[in-house]
Parts: structure tokens; sequence; C-alpha cells
């Protein structure tokens, strides 16, 4: 800079956190999770998350270009996206189809919104949603683990909770769960390196802690009451991915924590609603999704008082 | 305006500029429920086409015969009457598409773009002029329809107007879904939009303005000023 004397507005002071910071957290708290994928699922889910990423990456330029924004592709949040895609979907979903996943995530909830900060519900669960409801087939195909490098005679199996909603018994011991030995999505099944990256994300204060203790914790209490097992039930399905990693999302969830607790409730009422009375086996993303639409009313319930002031639900003009 | 020009404007004043669906979004029920296949919006089209010119045909005949106050009714029991010679035609000759379209076939009786066209234009104007002008609008409603459910029904389903039997790709479902069809629907209303604009910008500005306002129901409670209006015009 030539001039010495710089004139600015407040703030003066900057606690350096930047976009690109916290998205390259994220990217690190998420990279166990990829890596135990591709050690479960072999080489197919490094495919799908190469695919996922480029294609994030390709549609947050292209957009950014059309819709003639400054170029955002740098502050990494596209490629968090793609990851957070990626490790939701099954490692034997068709490529393109990943891919044009990706594509509806950044342009049609992120992009067309706004961009970044804008969008209405989570870009990544979003993408997941489009794909269920357009390729259910290749959505609901989930490989065994640890099948060696995989290939076009990969063995298919019903995830725990699949099993659960037939009225089965879950063959996983909650050791396997745990460390994730059972069919299930890229990312959601190994919780172990799941919550390495949760603590990471707590301790470098990236998220606070509230929303997936609290989202965890109704669905665990929840599903003791309903008379199922709540260990295993917190340990299958998307829960652990979705808690730290999606219900978090700074634009899609409340800012103070009164708000954080009745979005996280919320969440795991709906996961376990879905999870016992629903035709499909796992609702993680479809309650984050429901939940997500809701924030605004929360945040306006939530609103702090000013000193002397009622509190008031809705406002007369 | 010359005379020639007043008529061909009656007609072409629906294709775009004053699209029902797509700028006056209007028939948005019709519109999204049945455009899963582009032959389901054709049938629609047509058949809300033909409501909707004799209606307009006849509404204007008895314009000044209905007393103003009972004037909805009878718009409303012609209407019914025409959609009821549809209904029953189709279901005779055509009963495919009466079972494709269901319930959105009666229900013409009740889509708002009849009775906007019936209240703003025939009721006010000489018969040549509504005719032509219920001609453009069904001819806007249906490109409209076969337009979208030509969309929905190649990704959703990967094929057109039923063919090849196979499908040509893949489909994606959720484009026959409800969500597919919102999504399809804005993507179409925003690409309306900027024809709109750019035809607006060729065309006579006051004219347009004047026009836009006639086809509100409420401009006659509408305060604004017409350079207000032409404002307003501009920033749609």
């Amino acid at each position: 800079m030539d001039n010495p004397l710089v004139i600015t507005s407040s703030p003066h002071l900057h606690c350096g956190m930047t976009t690109r910071g916290v998205m390259l957290d994220v990217l690190i708290a998420l990279s166990p999770a990829s890596v135990a994928s591709i050690l479960l699922f072999g080489w197919r889910s490094a495919a799908v998350i190469i695919v996922c990423l480029a294609s994030c990456l390709a549609a947050e330029y292209l957009s950014c270009i059309v819709l003639k924004r400054p170029l955002s592709v740098g502050d990494l949040s596209a490629a968090v996206t793609g990851l957070l895609l990626a490790l939701n979907l099954p490692a034997t979903i068709p490529l393109w189809q990943a891919a044009i996943g990706g594509a509806a995530a950044i342009v049609v909830a992120k992009q067309m919104f706004g961009g970044l900060g804008q969008n209405f519900v989570n870009p990544a669960l979003f993408g997941r949603i489009v794909l269920l409801a357009s390729f259910p087939e290749s959505m609901n195909k989930w490989m065994l683990p640890l099948q060696g490098q995989g290939g076009t005679d990969v063995i298919t199996s019903a995830t725990p909770l699949a099993m659960i909603s037939q009225g089965a018994e879950v063959e996983y011991s909650l050791k396997e769960l745990f460390v994730g030995i059972m069919p299930g999505s890229l990312g959601e099944t190994c919780v172990l390196a799941l919550l390495l990256g949760g603590i990471y994300l707590v301790t470098r204060r990236v998220i606070s802690p509230t929303i997936p203790v609290v989202y965890i914790a109704t669905v665990f209490i929840m599903s003791w009451l309903l008379g199922q097992n709540p260990l295993v039930h917190i340990l299958s399905g998307g829960l652990m991915l979705g808690a730290i990693f999606m219900a978090t999302d700074y634009t899609t969830s409340p800012i103070n924590t009164a708000g954080k607790v009745v979005f996280a409730v919320g969440c795991g009422l709906i996961t376990v609603l879905i999870r016992f009375y629903g035709s499909l086996p796992e609702g993680v993303s479809f309650a984050i999704l429901i939940m997500n639409i809701l924030v605004p009313l929360i945040e306006r319930a939530t609103r702090p008082l000013p000193f002397g002031e009622k509190r008031r639900l809705f406002y007369e003009k | 305006m010359t005379v020639p020009d007043k008529y061909r404007q009656a007609f072409t004043r629906g294709l775009v500029q004053e699209n029902p669906v797509l700028r006056l979004v209007l028939g948005t029920c019709p519109t999204l429920a049945v455009s899963t296949a582009a032959i389901n919006g054709l049938g629609m089209g047509a058949a809300a086409t033909f409501v909707l010119v004799c209606s307009n045909i006849v509404i204007s005949l008895l314009r000044f015969v209905i007393p103003s106050k009972v004037r909805l009714p009878a718009f409303i029991v012609i209407i019914a009457g025409f959609t009821t010679i549809v209904q029953m035609l189709v279901k005779a000759y055509l009963p495919s598409i009466d079972k494709a379209l269901g319930i959105y076939l009666p229900l013409i009786v009740v889509n708002c773009i009849i009775l906007g066209r019936a209240e703003a234009f025939a009721s006010k104007n000489s018969v040549g002029l509504s005719a032509l002008d219920g001609l453009g609008m069904g001819a806007g409603f249906t490109a409209a329809l076969i337009l979208m459910g030509g969309i929905r029904e190649f990704l959703g389903n990967g094929t057109l107007f039923g063919w090849p039997e196979n499908g040509l790709m893949h489909p994606i479902t959720i484009f026959v879904m409800p969500a597919g069809g919102f999504f399809v629907f804005g993507i179409l209303i925003w690409l309306a939009n900027r024809l709109s604009a750019k035809l607006d910008k060729d065309s006579a500005r006051s004219e347009l303005s004047e026009n836009v306002c006639a086809a509100c129901p409420s401009a006659s409670i509408c305060n604004q000023s017409n350079t207000q209006k032409e404002e307003a015009v501009c920033h749609e």
C-alpha cells in the first residue's frame, strides 16, 4: 500500500477469521472421513469425491461468470459443498449423476438465491435430496465395505437403518458401527472419523458444540423412549455427519444458543419421526432441510430482548 | 392506433408480453398439475382455448345485456356451458386425454385466465376483438403448457410426446414431480420476462403501459399516476 494513512470505517479490529480459513478448517475436519471412505469402499469413493468436487467448483465458476459476480471459487465454500455432497452419496452411484447433484447444489440452492451466505437450505443436502428424488434406484444401492477394490460385481446390502425399518435385527455390532464396517453413504459410516473432525472443529472454534450435542441427544432420548436401542440409532445412518457438519452450517442455522437448541431439538424430533414412522429408513437430510427452512422463524422467536421490551412474535405496524 | 394494428395487437399480446401463464401468472394450478407431459399440455391448452374463444364471443355479444351487478355469475354460467361441451367431447373422442387431465378438465370453469379475459376484455370490446383476444391468450396458454410439459417430460421421462417408447435418456424423475414443476415454471417465467422486456423496448412504451393496466383486475382501485405506471412496467 502506497499511502501510509489509511482511512476506513469501523470495525477496525479483525479477529482474522476469513471465509477461506473457516472452509479450510471444515475441509481438514472432513479429511478423516474422506480417508475412511476410501479405505472402506475403495477407489470408487475417491472417484465420487473427485467428481463432486469438480462439478461443484465448475458450477460455482460458471455461475459467477454468468451472473457477473466476483469469482468466489477461491473461498473454498464450493469445495466444502462438493466434499459434503460426496460423503452423502453411496459409493456405487453413477458418476454423471453425482455431477448433476453437485451442479444442482451450487446453481439452484446457492447461486440462484444470491451466493454464499444467501442459500436458504444447506446446498449439499439440497443436492442429495435432488438426487434422491431423481434417481431413487441408484441412491438406494449400498455396497458392503471392505470388498477389496470393488469392480462391476460389488455386493450390495441393506443399511442398518433399512434393517430396522424392515423389522429385522441389525447384523452389525456396536464396534463395527463405530468404525464404519457397515453399508452406507461414503462418509456417514465411520463415526470415529466424524467425531475426530467434529472435535477439531470445536477446538478451532469453527462450530459451537450446541447443535451436534443437542441433536444427537434428542435422537438418543427419543429412540430410547420409543423402545429401540438408542446406541444403534445414533451410530448408524447419516446422523453424525448431519449433526456435526451440516446442521451447523452458518447460513442455515440460528445465531444464538436458544435458537440453536430449538433448531437441534427440531432436527432430532423430525429425524426420529421419519426413522420410526416414515416410509424412508433415514430422515436426517429431510430433518435438517425442514429445520433450515424454519430458521428465520426460530431467529425471530429467540431474538434477544432489549431492556424493558415485551416479547412479541408478530409486530403490528 | 390504426384499426388493423388494433386487431393484430389483440391477438399477439397474449403470446409473450401478456402471456397468461408466464407473465400474468394466472392459471398456475392447471399449469403445474397437467404439465408432466407435452401431450397433456396440448390437450389442456386446446380445451381451454376453445372455451376461452367461445365464451369471449358470447360474453362480448351479451355485453350490453348483462347487468354489471350480476356479471360474474353470468360469465360463469356461460363459461360452464362451454366447459361442459368440451368435457363431453373429450370424454367421447379422446378418453386417454380425459384420463390424463382428470379433474382439471371440468375445472376449466374456474380457470382465472378465462374469467379474467371475460372481465377485463370481452365485456368491454367488440366481438371480433374479443375472439382474437381469446385466440391469442389461448395460444399463449397452450404454448406455455406445451413448452413446460415438453421440458418436464423430456428430462423427467426421457420422451417427447410419448416418443420413443423406451426413452432417449436416463430419466431424472424429479422433473415430473411437483418440485421439478415449480423449478421449470420459475425458469420459464424468468425467460419470458427477459424476452418480454426485449420486445417492450421495440414497441411504443405508452401504449403498452395502458394495456398492462387494462388487464389488471385492480386497475380501478390502483391510484398510481400514469408516469408511475410506466415506471412499474419498466421495473417488472
